[in-house]
């Protein structure tokens, strides 16, 4: 079972998501910003991150250029879901090393699609 | 709705598009129809019904057709048909029409686009191996409104989102407030048509690749035959036909068989090969996309 990060500072947020991905069959563990994250990737390297971008303490975006700096931090796909919906955003998070990229609002079958792009399912 | 009404529709339905609808899609009937008559300030169902029956309004009867074929459709839909479009069809039709340089695609019912536009995408991958090549994709539907929806190529976020690749979307759209609008040269690779399937097609002429996904379901058997006998004879010798994942050929024509290697990808059958060449060589994927590591 592939494990997944969810990492989001709105609850709603993260309990959608894990209801979505446990329904694709991942395992998930919940993080509500960067710093948190970062921790828990130190802990076990997901297989996958769905990404928030705007969190208190560290935000997405320095999240994913921390990761990716980390022993192994390549390895996971991240996949940004955030309600910067700019094409400049998108291209920014892409630059960084994102893998795909979700706007919300969102639902099962975008999140599938995305996760499919990358080689997750 | 009475019953009497239902079997009117069902049969102007049947004529006019050749759409084969069972007793159970009635709420179907009655939701599109109901937004149709709300649109045209028409009271109700049995008011348009009694319409359609003394009038004998063509352009009434145009847009009930309309309302009830128009189909969502996705970017790269199932993905497998695009692949293999990609690594399968395109390298062999490459070699086998390198002295006439030209390559002619059908999206048969095309809807808003989105798979006709997903071809061009991949033909624009490889432009530089095109240079001096007549690429020509044609896309059709017997619905007028929804050709004009996929000559704008303006999508929604939710649309944008199913299927298609996000570098794809940074390389070939452009933002517009909520909307995201598809490049003017992709847009320009694609010719769109009206067409109805049910009449003759042999202005369109020729196709080495005919996509038909998704539309034979909708028919009944005579009438899937009579398509069938009728797109089969626009497709090129030794021309690739591709069908939805649930749609079959059995029983329904002879004139194409299906691949024996690939899923969905059906032959000529007059050429009684069936199954696909082997030129020695394969199409690298697109860079971008490799390096992505998605797949379309």
């Amino acid at each position: 079972m592939k494990y997944c990060l969810v990492v989001d500072d709105s609850a709603v947020i993260r309990k959608v998501a894990r209801r979505i991905l446990e329904g694709l069959q991942f395992r998930i563990a919940e993080a509500e910003d960067g710093a948190r994250a970062i921790d828990a990737c130190k802990g076990e390297m997901p297989d996958a991150v769905l990404l928030d971008w705007n969190m208190p303490i560290m935000d997405g975006y320095d999240f994913l250029r921390t990761l990716r700096q980390m022993p192994g931090g390549k390895k996971p796909k991240v996949v940004f879901c955030t309600t910067e919906n700019d094409i400049a955003h998108i291209a920014r998070a892409m630059h960084a090393g994102a893998d795909e990229y979700i706007m919300k609002p969102f639902d099962k079958e975008i999140v599938a699609s995305k996760f499919h792009q990358v080689g997750l399912l | 709705m009475t019953q009497a009404d239902f079997d009117f529709l069902r049969t102007l339905l049947h004529l006019r598009s050749g759409l084969s609808l069972s007793l159970e899609k009635r709420y179907l009937v009655e939701s599109r129809l109901g937004i149709l008559c709300r649109r045209r300030g028409i009271s109700g169902l049995d008011a348009l019904v009694r319409r359609l029956r003394l009038d004998n309004d063509r352009e009434l009867e145009g847009a009930v057709v309309e309302a009830m074929t128009t189909n969502e459709t996705l970017f790269f839909r199932d993905r497998m048909p695009f692949d293999m479009f990609r690594d399968v069809i395109l390298p062999e039709k490459l070699a086998a029409n390198v002295a006439k340089r030209s390559l002619r695609i059908w999206c048969a019912a095309v809807s808003s686009g989105q798979e006709a536009y997903s071809l061009a995408m991949i033909l624009d991958e490889i432009a530089p191996r095109l240079a001096g090549w007549k690429i020509e994709i044609v896309g059709t539907d017997i619905s007028a409104e929804i050709l004009e929806r996929a000559r704008a190529g303006l999508y929604s976020q939710f649309e944008v989102q199913r299927g298609l690749p996000i570098q794809l979307l940074l390389k070939y759209f452009k933002q517009e407030g909520d909307k995201w609008r598809i490049a003017e040269r992709i847009r320009g690779m694609v010719d769109l048509k009206l067409h109805n399937l049910l009449e003759s097609s042999e202005h369109l002429g020729q196709f080495d690749v005919i996509f038909c996904r998704n539309v034979l379901i909708y028919f009944d058997v005579p009438t899937k035959a009579r398509v069938m006998a009728a797109l089969s004879q626009r497709l090129a010798p030794d021309g690739a036909f591709i069908l939805g994942a649930a749609e079959t050929v059995i029983g329904i024509t002879t004139t194409i068989v299906p691949d024996k290697q690939h899923r969905g990808l059906y032959r000529d059958g007059r050429s009684s090969r069936g199954q696909a060449p082997n030129f020695g060589f394969a199409f690298d994927r697109p860079k971008s996309l490799v390096e992505s590591g998605s797949h379309i």
